[in-house]
């Protein structure tokens, strides 16, 4: 197998989507083109919003990928886990895939003996340490997300700091929704490395609408736009930096 | 995938009959939940073992570990595996795998019940299995005080959890804020032995912390701010800080400064303790001397009789 990228979305929301298109159908389309959607649900103490969990949950199903409700406390803890966590399910995915050809039956991971499913498991791991991760995050900046931005911040340069541990190379983008002027903006374009995030956190406005659907088909461009861009994107290691 | 709890419950007298080994295994009863897993101690082919379920990626990555861990000669750090199978419940397929049970408390409440003076010992003790382990090219990860279990006596420090293990050179995956230095931000997450001796040092932290605390805006400073505070730790307070600022590169190294510390420990202890000590050694010491002087009294006496009887016998004799 080649060396993989894994492309993943990481959505962080505290809610329900209001405006434009289904945020589940948007992640489905997200999936037909090999990019997870990963969602990470901030809750509070106060009773939950029913509606609000059930989307998440469904955006995550749709999109592939993992989703985890949590008190703003954890949420360094578990953002770097779903991300992780997502990655070896892709990777195990891709494994499945190979070896059902193999077995010519189509079973996958559990039909094997443990020992086996030992020696499959440590090539999953191989993989996830070496494979190149390109992660999109969204973040709801609604007025109901104000009091967590500083939380948000702290989990995102940890999950900078767990990802750049691993052996395979990392790029990060940064999106909020919504934006000044559109659904979406972008705060910071492909880069390997997530310091630069500080300054940008603080100058944030939080308030308005919640167009989830929008936001995460904007995202699908990006990894596009990224692929375009890659000549005379020297290296991969300069970025540019958007204004607010 | 779901990452939420494992919920399943399984009472006594359940028996466990595995599909690939066809090894039977009787529950005794329940031992512990964690976050992903639960742990059942049960009845198998060759007596008391601790039979642990979990999600599929956490079961086989675990097993794997300790199939590691058995390769690496004089580490006694992990249960040894006993079996690994799958279990055809009224749940669907569960796999499982059987470890070695290991009894005794945890090191927290093994040092609530001994005191501080095990802290020092104990952490030779880890750091010396940690030593095997780097050697070996494993990174043991997630060490915390609830993962490691002081059995015995003789009393010996094992680690039930081994989830977190990694190879040398790749990234932890798995962690606990407290004892992790990327929290701290006092390093990075790659699994090297400096990130095992940091969380050694956490752990002694732990032990005289039982709260644990969160990190201000000081990073590593707060913790040598900590660790001097408390007069628990300060024979080893130079060791610790030293592994907190990921000075040492093995954990030999650590083990050998430790071992001079808690060695000169004796040696001047802290000063309320001192004054008392000294005053009972005084205490001894003149009643010793004493003794001694009364024991030359008995033998000057003796020599005096001595000498006035060989001149008394030889006037006789004389005359
Ligand atoms: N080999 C063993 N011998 C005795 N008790 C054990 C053993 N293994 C596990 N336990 C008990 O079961 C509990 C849960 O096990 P463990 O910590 O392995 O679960 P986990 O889900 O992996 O936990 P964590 O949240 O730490 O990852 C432990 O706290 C301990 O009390």
């Amino acid at each position: 197998m080649k060396q993989g990228t894994i492309k993943q979305i990481l959505l962080l929301t505290d809610g329900c989507s209001n405006h434009g298109e289904d945020p589940v159908a948007m992640a489905a389309l997200a999936r037909e083109q090999g990019i997870t959607v990963n969602v990470i649900g901030m809750i509070d103490d106060q009773a939950t919003d029913e509606r609000g969990l059930q989307e998440i949950d469904q955006i995550a199903l749709s999109g592939g990928g993992i989703s985890q409700t949590v008190f703003a406390k954890q949420l360094s803890h578990t953002v770097q886990m779903v991300t992780r966590q997502a990655m070896t399910q892709t990777l195990q995915g891709v494994v499945n895939e190979q070896l059902k050809k193999i077995l010519n039956k189509d079973t996958g991971m559990e039909s094997l003996p443990p020992d086996t499913r030992g020696e499959v498991m440590e090539v999953v791991d191989e993989l996830g340490e070496t494979a190149n991760l390109e992660v999109l995050i969204l973040v709801d900046t609604s007025a109901s997300m104000k009091s967590k931005l500083p939380t948000v911040k702290e989990a995102l340069l940890d999950l900078s700091l767990s990802m750049n541990a691993r052996m395979g190379s990392n790029l990060f983008s940064l999106s909020i929704f919504p934006g000044k002027r559109k659904d979406t903006e972008q705060l910071l374009d492909w880069t390997p490395k997530l310091d630069s995030l500080t300054s940008l956190f603080s100058k944030l406005s939080p308030g308005g609408l919640t167009p989830t659907g929008p936001a995460i088909r904007e995202a699908i461009s990006q990894f596009k736009k990224k692929r375009s861009r890659k000549g005379w994107l020297s290296g991969g290691d300069e970025y540019i930096e958007k204004s607010v | 995938m779901n990452t939420s709890r494992n919920q399943f419950n399984i009472g006594r007298g359940t028996v466990i009959h595995g599909k690939w080994h066809s090894q039977a295994y009787l529950v005794e009863r329940l031992l512990g939940r964690g976050a992903t897993g639960t742990v059942y101690l049960v009845n198998g082919p060759d007596g008391a073992a601790a039979l642990k379920f979990s999600n599929s990626l956490s079961i086989t990555a675990e097993m794997n570990v300790l199939k590691a861990f058995a390769k690496v000669q004089g580490s006694s750090l992990g249960p040894s595996l006993l079996d690994a199978d799958d279990w055809e419940s009224g749940y669907g397929v569960q796999p499982f795998y059987v470890m070695e049970y290991i009894q005794g408390p945890t090191l927290s409440a093994f040092i609530r019940m001994r005191g501080s003076s095990w802290i020092g010992v104990l952490l030779l003790q880890l750091l010396e299995n940690l030593q095997t382990l780097h050697e070996a090219g494993w990174i043991f990860g997630d060490i915390k005080p609830d993962n490691l279990i002081v059995s015995g006596p003789p009393f010996a420090l094992r680690c039930i959890d081994v989830g977190g293990t990694t190879k040398m050179g790749r990234a932890i995956k798995e962690y606990t804020e407290f004892f992790d230095r990327g929290y701290w931000r006092a390093g990075s997450r790659k699994a090297e032995p400096s990130y095992d001796l940091f969380a050694a040092a956490m752990v002694a932290i732990n032990l005289v912390y039982p709260e644990r605390f969160s990190r201000n805006e000081e990073g590593i400073k707060q913790l040598e701010a900590k660790v001097r505070q408390k007069k628990e730790l300060q024979a080893i307070a130079p060791v610790l800080i030293k592994a907190l600022q990921g000075k040492y590169s093995s954990a030999s190294a650590m083990r050998t400064e430790l071992l001079v510390s808690l060695n000169s420990e004796t040696k001047k202890k802290e000063p309320v303790n001192r004054r008392s000590a000294v005053r009972k050694n005084n205490g001894r010491a003149i009643y010793k001397q004493k003794r001694k002087e009364r024991g030359l009294f008995t033998l000057a006496a003796v020599l005096f009789i001595a000498v006035v009887y060989v001149l008394y016998v030889l006037t006789e004799l004389l005359i």
